[in-house]
């Protein structure tokens, strides 16, 4: 049997979700599964990690302040498990750190896989190019198959696995350090984590109106706030939440294009959403011809008592 | 200070590709090119740094000879020279072997600073940034929305998912940059003459063992027609309907 990592973060004593579907889709390839956790809570985290299919959890303690001893000391478990593949979600932790494992272990590295196929011992995945605007299945010659996992696309599953805890060796100092970190005003989701995505664009027609949109995100209780190119280069929103070519790509269960007309740029970042809404005053837009349903109307109309209505539909629970 | 800036040279982003007649290659017809959109903020980055402490930004990238036209215009904008690793087949190969071919160019040239952009917008692995730092044995921070250096040491600040992460290093160091770094600047003219003088080197990048084979390549599917539920506010409940009933999503 083949042994698979899966870089598990977590945070509060849990693993988070995205680590989850990266589990899931470990444990759905036939693999033995083996989960790192890196830095202070892995150990409270570990035990977690058999219910979503890992037979085995290595935690590296100590803080996980600096990314290069992070990524040595995971490359040290996925070569000492001699591991065929090593997975993480494609969070912003995982981007970072799974290229310099990938170098550390001479193996390259699948971005943002949305599918992993297991043909007879040697894996194959589907990733995006061109921001999505091409479905690419690839293959590695390597030895090694390093891919980080879109989020939102891969099941949590579980599995109900015992999971033998073992603490590897402690982090140690690297030659960057964290030395802090700013939390984002309140504890709004990130854009490419969220399963619903409220996203406003130049039809909205200046930032304050984007005050609708968080009511709407916030009656949702599960949801985001996403940007068009057009609104963040006006500066009316920060660029972290811009989806699209160059921002995010995002793939939720609902997403709504509020005052979006659709340019090819941002439906790449979003056109693998489950549902997409569109809500815009030209019935010509070419949003409409990507969205499962569309309103045809003002904004500041509509959102409003969309709101409203997701609220009491919230309320009866 | 020397700074090296790396950029590559990817499709607009209005190209809308096809798929070759082998199924497994990019249709390129017609197709424009530019420096990836993070590289540009890249090299403002490079020069930013040099204005504030002198020294040399060089340019380096891995693509086809005409690839001196990106290089050019990074030239004009103010860096001192360019190097160009020629390369026909650049846009398919790996993000490894991509950073393998610069690493041991950079070795070569030296540098305190390697600047690049966090992705590029053509095969989005975001890659080749910290596997450059990872060959080279560099500190490292990706995705910077801030850059302050101090002899030799730096500080950046980095776009995580939660918020903003900062961290400490010692150079030689490698970043790679987010949109909200800075703005990039528009070459002047007298930037844009000043380039023509300015020298550029070419070598070839030599044999790239490339660990990825392409299966199949394809257009996503396209999405189920969908329909206009109503106008205005008065669609509301025709929506939430939709999704709840049809969708069943609520």
């Amino acid at each position: 049997m083949t042994t698979i990592v899966v870089l598990v973060e977590h945070a509060a004593g849990a693993p988070r979700r995205g680590s989850l579907e990266a589990l899931g889709a470990a444990h759905a390839l036939g693999a033995e599964v083996v989960a790192v956790l890196c830095g202070d809570g892995a150990a409270a985290a570990a035990p977690h990690c058999g219910k979503y299919g890992a037979a085995k959890a290595v935690t590296l303690g100590g803080p996980a302040a600096s990314p290069d001893a992070v990524a040595a000391g995971i490359a040290a478990v996925v070569k000492g498990a001699s591991a065929s593949a090593f997975l993480c979600s494609a969070t912003s932790t995982g981007r970072d750190l799974a290229p310099r494992v990938a170098a550390l272990l001479d193996s390259t590295l699948f971005s943002d896989c949305t599918a992993l196929v297991n043909e007879g011992g040697r894996m194959t995945v589907t990733r995006p190019w061109l921001a999505g605007k091409l479905e690419a299945t690839l293959r590695s010659s390597g030895p090694l198959l390093c891919a980080t996992l879109r989020r939102n696309v891969f099941a949590v599953k579980e599995a109900n696995l015992t999971c033998a805890v073992s603490a590897g060796p402690a982090l140690g100092a690297g030659k960057a350090t964290l030395t802090g970190v700013e939390a984002r005003a309140g504890s709004k989701l990130d854009v490419s984590e969220a399963p619903v995505v409220v996203s406003g664009g130049r039809g909205l027609k200046e930032a304050p109106h984007f005050a609708l949109l968080e009511e709407l995100a916030a009656a949702f209780g599960n949801a985001a706030v996403g940007a068009s190119r057009a609104v963040v280069d006006a500066g009316w929103r920060p660029h972290s939440e811009q989806v699209g070519q160059t921002g995010k790509t995002v793939s939720p269960q609902l997403y709504f294009a509020v005052g979006i007309s659709g340019a090819i740029q941002h439906v790449a970042g979003m056109k693998t959403s489950k549902v997409i809404v569109a809500i815009n005053k030209d019935p010509e837009a070419p949003i409409f011809k990507l969205a499962d349903f569309g309103i045809v109307g003002d904004a500041f109309e509509v959102l409003p008592a969309l709101t409203e209505a997701v609220k009491k539909l919230k309320a009866q629970g | 200070m020397k700074i090296v800036a790396c950029i590559k040279r990817v499709p607009t982003t209005d190209f809308v590709p096809r798929v070759g007649a082998d199924g497994k290659s990019i249709d390129a017809a017609g197709a424009q090119y530019m420096a990836s959109f993070y590289d540009e903020i890249a090299v403002e980055e490079a020069i930013q740094q040099k204005e504030k402490h002198g020294g040399e930004v060089i340019v380096l990238t891995l693509g086809p000879s005409d690839t001196s036209k990106e290089v050019r215009e990074a030239l004009a904008k103010g860096a001192d020279r360019g190097v160009i690793l020629t390369d026909g087949e650049w846009s398919g190969r790996d993000p490894l072997a991509t950073a393998k071919v610069l690493a041991a160019k950079i070795k070569e040239l030296g540098a305190d600073l390697v600047i690049l952009g966090r992705v590029g917008t053509d095969r989005d692995n975001a890659a080749v940034g910290p596997m450059l730092a990872t060959l080279l044995g560099w500190a490292s921070v990706t995705d910077i929305v801030k850059l302050e250096l101090a002899g030799t040491q730096g500080t950046a600040k980095r776009e995580a998912d939660g918020g903003i992460e900062t961290y400490s290093f010692a150079l030689p160091a490698v970043v790679t940059c987010q949109k909200d770094l800075n703005t990039p600047r528009y070459a002047a003219l007298k930037g844009i003459m000043a380039a023509k003088k300015k020298p550029v080197d070419e070598a070839p990048a030599g044999a790239l063992a490339s660990q990825v084979e392409v299966v199949k390549l394809a257009l996503p599917p396209a999405r189920k027609a969908g329909r206009i539920v109503g106008e205005g506010a008065a669609a509301v409940p025709s929506l939430l309907d939709a999704l709840r009933n049809e969708a069943k999503i609520l």
